[in-house]
């Protein structure tokens, strides 16, 4: 059985007090708890202070390019059904540059666990808006406040079919890791937006802003209707599992006896050869 | 007796000019003739003139033609279009309001003969209007003297499930067609010469790549769909479930090339298929499967471009971008097939460098070699082995004893063994960020610069089996024509009629590795030599790279075309003539 030390992989090189610490730490708990082993794991992250990730958990990692976590995640699976794929990165990595795959893949529901790291800014490049950051957010690139609005990141997901969708918070780990539990074994795209403050940037959404405002989901919503109202009602200020639905993954749903990782030293197969052959004559 | 026939039919897109030109052409290749075909078309579905050219020979050939022996319109602007590549005693047929045979002259000065009838009136007498197009292959089977039973026989296989109604009007039209040429046409072309039938496949570029990376292991692609790259997917999302692999069409050329990386990470052998602007959007990508040393195969078909450009065009404009495309400096291989057949072994081969070298491979196609097909000897399949490099099995990891596994482990060759995720004893990192031998993120000088140079240096000794085709073409030269891809068989035939004239010897490279180019191999080929390059694009592009490592400056030009059309051998042949009258 693992233990939480096997789990620990580069020294990590966040801020102190940040965010980030304790969904590195609900993830090793989470695989630990489950009773996996770090080799049968995959990380696969984008860039950002969050990307790192993949280093500070040991399991196998592949520390990605900003915003494309989503989709390597998707083919490290698809060429390899067996290992448990986690993507993850920033909110800028997901929401911004990398938007468009989450929506692709909230609707494609291969079998893999998709946690955003949401600091509602740019951390790694010091401090500029991001399309999680408030109306009205002052920063570097946005000094007379953000006028936009922003991206809302789990409705995204439920209204494009995502299987599981869930929100949690980096200041109530129990919480977090009992929802990563549940998207690591639910089948299917599980999404999971993680509020975790910068620290050292964001003086707005901080650990206490969530604190106060937080509303607990205690079990998910029958429909997605009812998950996207109360989304709504609340302005996103949410936790818990939202949503969850029994479907066949896409992997699944193929139908096709997976054989991807048989290609060895020698010959190329002269019997199929011939077989394939025969339609060009 | 004549040894080869030009045809082309041309028509309003839609008209059923692709399945009739097909057909006639797999009709010569069953007859045993070598075929090379040329499809004219445009970025639309309907309407606007296209065309589908062949040239049958009885050996070997690698070029559609210049001329034109049968000329079918089905449409007024075919013959305006074409009347300036009528070989001498030509057949044009065209529709028309009643049978009429009459002598016409192009404005080049050759004569040739028009066959007028009413084809559509014909078909709705025999009871099927759609059979107009057979007619006219049978007026075209019935000139150069063709069995009618080889026609029959795909119309059989076509039109198999609609009835023996149907596959009895169409064979009526194809009889019909016979009897009209006999009786208004008779002998007026010469029948073609019988020819013992060999093991040819009649295949695309784009379907022996496809082909050739099945056959390699390949069982993952994902792309975006984009002319003229497209085939590759659609023929692999045919038979790669078959073999327990995947095809996935999925959101934009940045997923395509992700899917695949990540794919390729996870232990698959996998693709991903483009053009120009796709292969734009993956050059990000393309620099983490550099940096982070994962195996990857990239096809790229080319198009004229710039931005959307010539999207239904040939060009060859996108080898620097294959060379150079993304930021940083990565190790890469840049293979780019010669001919359909090489098509094959190329795409197999690129399997095995990506795996053996860890690092992306371009496999380069342009428009020619991808969308038109040829006869080719049937592909040998023992002549590539699949080679997967220093992948090592968990039992082997074990070996090193490591409690995270060194990925990016400094060795002799700059190649790391590399284990796969999901192995107990090979827990390990991957990584885009510059990064020391376990993977982690590293800024330290030293390291910097032992892993740029393992990198970097790792695939300086690449080579494919046939990096360039060579033809001294029998003789002492001075000079030597260069080229790359699709040009290949008109590079050959321009030779030979230069030869032919008197004019010059010319020897010829087509390059099919570009880099790392074979420049050791190269240069005692052309040292001394007048180099001229012909290609498809504004810049010379080829010639650049020439220039860059051989020094040639004052001795070489390019041939350039980039209208969106193919050379033909008469204008390459007439910018050599040029180029030798300029030196004197
Ligand atoms: C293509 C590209 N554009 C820009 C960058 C620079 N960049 C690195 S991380 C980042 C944003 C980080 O913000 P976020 O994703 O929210 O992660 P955080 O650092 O806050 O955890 C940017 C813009 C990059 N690495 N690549
Ligand atoms: S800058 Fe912000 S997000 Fe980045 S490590 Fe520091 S606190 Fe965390």
């Amino acid at each position: 059985m693992a233990t939480l030390k096997d789990l620990r992989g580069d020294t990590p090189s966040w801020c102190p007090g940040c965010g980030h610490f304790s969904i590195m730490a609900g993830i090793q708990k989470a695989v630990v708890q489950l009773g996996y082993e770090p080799h049968e794991f995959a990380i696969i992250s984008g860039i950002g202070c969050s990307g790192k990730v993949s280093e500070y958990v040991r399991t196998n990692g592949f520390h990605t390019i900003h915003g494309r976590s989503v989709p390597v995640a998707q083919g490290v699976k698809m060429g390899n059904p067996d290992l448990k794929v986690i993507a993850s990165g920033g909110d800028g990595d997901g929401y911004g540059i990398g938007l468009g795959h989450f929506v692709h893949a909230s609707r494609r529901n291969i079998d893999m666990s998709y946690i955003v790291m949401d600091n509602n800014i740019y951390g790694l490049t010091k401090g500029q808006t991001s399309p999680r950051s408030e109306h009205g957010f002052v920063t570097k690139t946005t000094k007379e406040g953000n006028k936009e609005y922003p991206v809302d990141p789990v409705s995204t997901s439920l209204a494009n079919g995502a299987t599981f969708v869930a929100q949690a918070f980096a200041g109530d780990i129990k919480q977090m890791v009992d929802i990563i539990e549940r998207a690591i074994e639910h089948k299917g795209f599980s999404h999971v937006n993680i509020y975790s403050p910068c620290v050292t940037f964001n003086k707005v959404n901080t650990y206490d802003f969530y604190k106060e405002r937080l509303t607990k989901i205690e079990k998910p919503f029958e429909d997605r209707d009812e998950a996207l109202a109360k989304v709504r009602e609340l302005s996103g200020l949410v936790t818990g599992v939202l949503y969850e639905e029994k479907r066949p993954d896409f992997q699944g749903k193929l139908g096709i006896e997976f054989d991807t990782q048989s290609c060895t030293n020698g010959e190329m197969d002269e019997d199929l050869f011939h077989k394939m052959e025969k339609q060009f004559q | 007796m004549r040894e080869s026939v030009e045809w082309m039919v041309g028509g309003q897109q839609g008209e059923g000019v692709d399945s009739t030109g097909e057909l006639f052409a797999k009709t010569l290749v069953r007859y045993g003739y070598s075929v090379s075909t040329y499809k004219q078309f445009m970025s639309r579905i309907k309407g606007g003139h296209t065309n589908y050219k062949i040239k049958a020979t009885e050996k070997q050939n690698y070029y559609s033609g210049d001329g034109i022996d049968i000329l079918l319109c089905l449409d007024k602007e075919t013959l305006p279009k074409n009347e300036q590549s009528l070989n001498q005693g030509a057949v044009v047929i065209q529709e028309g309001k009643e049978i009429l045979v009459e002598a016409g002259q192009a404005s080049t000065g050759v004569s040739y003969t028009t066959f007028t009838l009413p084809l559509k009136k014909i078909a709705t007498d025999l009871g099927n209007p759609l059979a107009k197009n057979m007619i006219a292959l049978g007026i075209s089977a019935g000139l150069v003297e063709l069995p009618v039973e080889i026609l029959n026989g795909f119309i059989e296989e076509i039109f198999g499930k609609k009835g023996e109604e149907v596959i009895n009007s169409n064979k009526q039209a194809v009889l019909k067609g016979v009897e009209l040429t006999k009786e208004h046409v008779p002998n007026q072309i010469k029948p073609l010469s019988v020819v013992p039938v060999s093991n040819q496949l009649f295949i695309s570029g784009n379907e022996a790549t496809a082909f050739g990376s099945l056959m390699a292991g390949c069982r993952y692609l994902s792309a975006y769909p984009i002319t003229p790259a497209s085939e590759v997917m659609e023929w692999l999302s045919d038979e790669l479930p078959k073999v327990g692999g995947t095809v996935m069409q999925v959101e934009d050329e940045i997923a395509g090339i992700c899917f695949a990386i990540g794919a390729s990470y996870s232990g698959t052998r996998a693709m991903t298929s483009t053009s120009g602007p796709g292969l734009s959007l993956k050059t990000e990508a393309l620099g983490m499967a550099g940096m982070s040393e994962v195996p990857i195969v990239i096809v790229n078909s080319q198009r004229g471009g710039p931005s959307t450009g010539l999207p239904t065009k040939h060009e060859q404009s996108d080898l620097q971008q294959m060379i150079y495309g993304t930021h940083g400096e990565i190790p890469r291989i840049v293979l780019y097939a010669a001919t359909i057949e090489d098509a094959f072994y190329i795409a197999a081969e690129a399997f095995n460098l990506a795996d053996q070298y860890q690092c992306p491979v371009i496999v380069g196609l342009d428009l020619g070699l991808s969308m038109n097909k040829m006869t080719v000897p049937t592909f040998d399949s023992k002549r590539v082995k699949i080679d997967r490099g220093k992948l090592i099995t968990d039992e082997e990891a074990k070996d090193f004893n490591e409690t995270h596994f060194k990925r990016y482990r400094l060795t002799e060759d700059g190649i790391s063994p590399r284990p796969l995720p999901g192995m107990p004893h090979a827990v390990h990192t991957t990584s885009s960020n510059e990064h020391d031998e376990s993977g982690y993120i590293s800024e330290d000088q030293t390291n910097r610069i032992n892993m740029m140079r393992k990198r970097l240096e790792k695939v300086r000794d690449a080579m494919i089996q046939e990096p360039f085709k060579y033809d001294d073409n029998g003789g002492e030269s001075e000079i030597v024509l260069v080229g790359m891809g699709s040009t290949y068989g008109m590079i050959q035939e321009t030779i030979k009629q230069l030869n032919e004239e008197g004019v010059i010897n010319a020897s010829h490279i087509h390059i099919q590795q570009l880099y790392p180019l074979p420049i050791d191999k190269l240069q005692p080929l052309i040292d001394g030599k007048r180099v001229v390059t012909v290609e498809n694009n504004y810049n010379g592009q080829l010639l650049q790279l020439l220039r860059q490592h051989a020094p040639i400056h004052n001795n070489s030009e390019a041939i350039t075309q980039y209208d969106g059309d193919p050379f033909t051998v008469s204008t390459i042949a007439k910018q050599v003539k040029e180029l030798i009258s300029w030196q004197r």
